[in-house]
């Protein structure tokens, strides 16, 4: 009988064959934190340990609410720089222009790779599964307590297969493509399972895609989601990697699934997902010329170089008729976006462009809803009150989406803005 | 040990943002002011009411949503005796256990009990009691249950280090 990734990757780890609901103890390979770094290095210090257990495997990225918008936020961002200089943490991206969005970074800077074991405290850690790696994310004991023993235990998860075949229609996304998905298999789809993109549909995406994909893995429950590493992976990390000990794994032909689907990409259309969840797809017929206050361009799931290039295309000598917020994931993508003139044609539009970060995703700052406020966001997820105002209203959707929305102040169909 | 309490019942995928707020993610530090939050987006009534011992019933994928510990520590905090659900998202769940806040998937009990009821759970037998009925719950697996029995994640890493 065949293995799946989650079986392969957790049994390299372990040491030892492993099987789907067995339990097993590994030390991961990466351990991510963002501002939380603060809280969980307060845990740390009640453990009693004085040095964590390899200042080298950990990571920090500040993203959250950068730069700081309230002194509370300021002592939170002072508490992770102290604890970093105190444990001699090398992997540290400050406010600087090295950041950005943590998960932009752990795939940019070349610490995702195949088959590594990689957990963070965010619930969006599961993006890095688009290089192939076992990512999963954690609460903050869990990561405290990683940080001072260097082990973490995972029950095997049974593991479940979505085969993606084809290629998009202009117009049409990986977003629309997992908007539907999430709609079909519902919030907990996929509660504790390890989700296997598999196909030539997937293959014929670009990484940026991928991650899109398994970003939006832990909004229908997987543990982790992952792409097989191919050609385009191994090329993108072979002069980044941050370390080698990574190895390309895949499923073998003959693994066992404890659930399989599959999707033709030419039967994808443009969507949405309505308030209040994650799962509550519509197709963009049924909900456009619903007016709206705000648009958000950006976040951990589309604020990549290619979304923007898309939503820019779109966007081009147009006027905006409602306020856009645009923020690319990281400063390696805005200084892209600058050479290629994107930067340009949002602010000729009439956008305006914040500082890479999370931004008005989890209601932070930069963007936050006023009551009875609708935005359509690129984000990844719409949950009541998720933009700062809990009776707000929150639509998910494709950068084109979002970029035609903009223009017309409603939403609206990409299809027709190209 | 058993417990006996008030109810609050809930629907399917209650998310960790209407338990604890993002926007809150970053100013409450304190464990006892994260409890003055719970539930702020979704039931201003528990918000404003809810009593130490009380207990939740939520229907599947309870907790969905982030990773934050918060939406877990909030109700502890508040004295939230145990979560009964259909199912548990999965960062949730383990939150759980790393902070020593008991949960139990029982689908058919959280069917037969509605929003304010008196019932009662003993974990040892493995039995809740209900509107006259008894529904039966698995125990924990064993090392599941040790972290539990040691008050949580960081106790039980305490104590494995010798630190306790």
């Amino acid at each position: 009988m065949g293995k799946t990734f989650a079986e392969k990757a957790l049994g390299r780890a372990a040491g030892y064959d492993v099987t789907a609901n067995q339990v097993v103890t590994v030390e991961p390979d990466w351990c991510m934190s963002h501002d939380n770094g603060a809280p969980i290095a307060r845990i740390f210090k009640k453990i009693g340990v004085k040095n964590v257990w390899k200042p080298e495997r950990i990571v920090f990225i500040l993203d959250h609410a950068v730069p700081a918008p309230s002194s509370d936020h300021a002592v939170n961002h002072k508490e992770v720089r102290e604890f970093s200089a105190e444990q001699g943490i090398k992997h540290f991206y400050d406010v600087t222009s090295d950041g950005g969005v943590c998960h932009q970074k752990m795939c940019e800077e070349g610490f995702a790779l195949p088959g590594l074991i990689m957990v963070g405290s965010d619930s969006h850690t599961c993006t890095y599964g688009a290089y192939g790696a076992f990512s999963t994310g954690i609460g903050r004991s869990e990561m405290a307590a990683a940080w001072a023993t260097g082990k973490i235990w995972f029950k095997v998860p049974e593991s479940m297969k979505v085969v993606v075949t084809g290629k998009f229609k202009p117009g049409v996304s990986a977003k629309d493509f997992i908007l539907k998905f999430i709609g079909d298999v519902k919030a907990d789809g996929a509660d504790y399972m390890s989700v296997e993109f598999h196909g030539d549909g997937i293959e014929n995406m670009s990484i940026a895609e991928r991650m899109t994909l398994c970003n939006m893995g832990i909004e229908f429950g997987a543990k982790n989601a992952v792409c097989k590493p191919d050609h385009k992976v191994l090329e993108a990390i072979k002069d980044n990697a941050k370390c080698d000990c990574w190895e390309p794994l895949w499923a073998d032909e003959d693994a066992v699934y404890a659930a399989e689907y599959s999707y033709d990409l030419a039967d994808i259309e443009p969507c949405v997902a309505k308030p209040h969840t994650v799962d509550n797809y519509a197709p963009i017929s049924e909900v456009k010329g619903t007016k709206i206050h705000e648009v958000f361009l950006g976040s951990c799931t589309n604020g990549r170089i290619e979304d923007l290039r898309a939503a820019a295309a779109i966007l081009k000598g147009k006027k905006i008729a409602v306020r856009t917020i645009v923020i690319p994931a990281s400063w390696t993508v805005y200084r892209q976006a600058m050479k290629e003139g994107l930067l340009d044609i949002f602010l000729d539009s009439g956008c305006v462009i914040c500082n890479p970060g999370c931004g008005p995703c989890m209601g932070n700052h930069e963007g936050i809803l006023a009551p009875t406020e609708v935005a359509i966001s690129t984000a990844n997820r719409n949950f009541k009150g998720r933009m700062g105002d809990k009776e707000s209203f929150i639509y998910l959707a494709s950068p084109m989406t979002v970029a035609a929305s903009a223009i017309k102040g409603e939403i609206s169909d990409p299809r027709e803005a190209l | 040990m058993s417990v006996k309490g008030r109810v609050w019942k809930y629907g399917d995928d209650i998310n960790t943002d209407v338990i604890f707020p993002g926007k809150y993610t970053y100013t409450i530090k304190e464990r006892a002011d994260m409890a003055k939050v719970a539930l702020e987006d979704l039931d201003m009534e528990f918000n404003k009411n809810a009593k130490p011992g009380d207990i939740i019933v939520g229907g599947k994928n309870w907790g969905c949503g982030s990773s934050r510990e918060q939406a877990v520590t909030c109700l502890k905090e508040r004295g939230i005796a145990v979560i009964i659900a259909k199912s548990f998202a999965r960062i949730y769940y383990r939150n759980c256990l790393n902070e020593g806040l008991p949960i139990i998937v029982c689908p058919d009990a959280v069917d037969a009990i509605k929003m304010g009821d008196e019932i009662e759970v003993d974990f040892d037998s493995g039995v809740i009691k209900a509107n006259g009925k008894e529904f039966k719950f698995p125990p924990y697996p064993e090392f599941v249950q040790g972290l539990i029995n040691d008050g949580g994640l960081i106790p039980h890493v305490k104590k494995s280090l010798g630190l306790a």
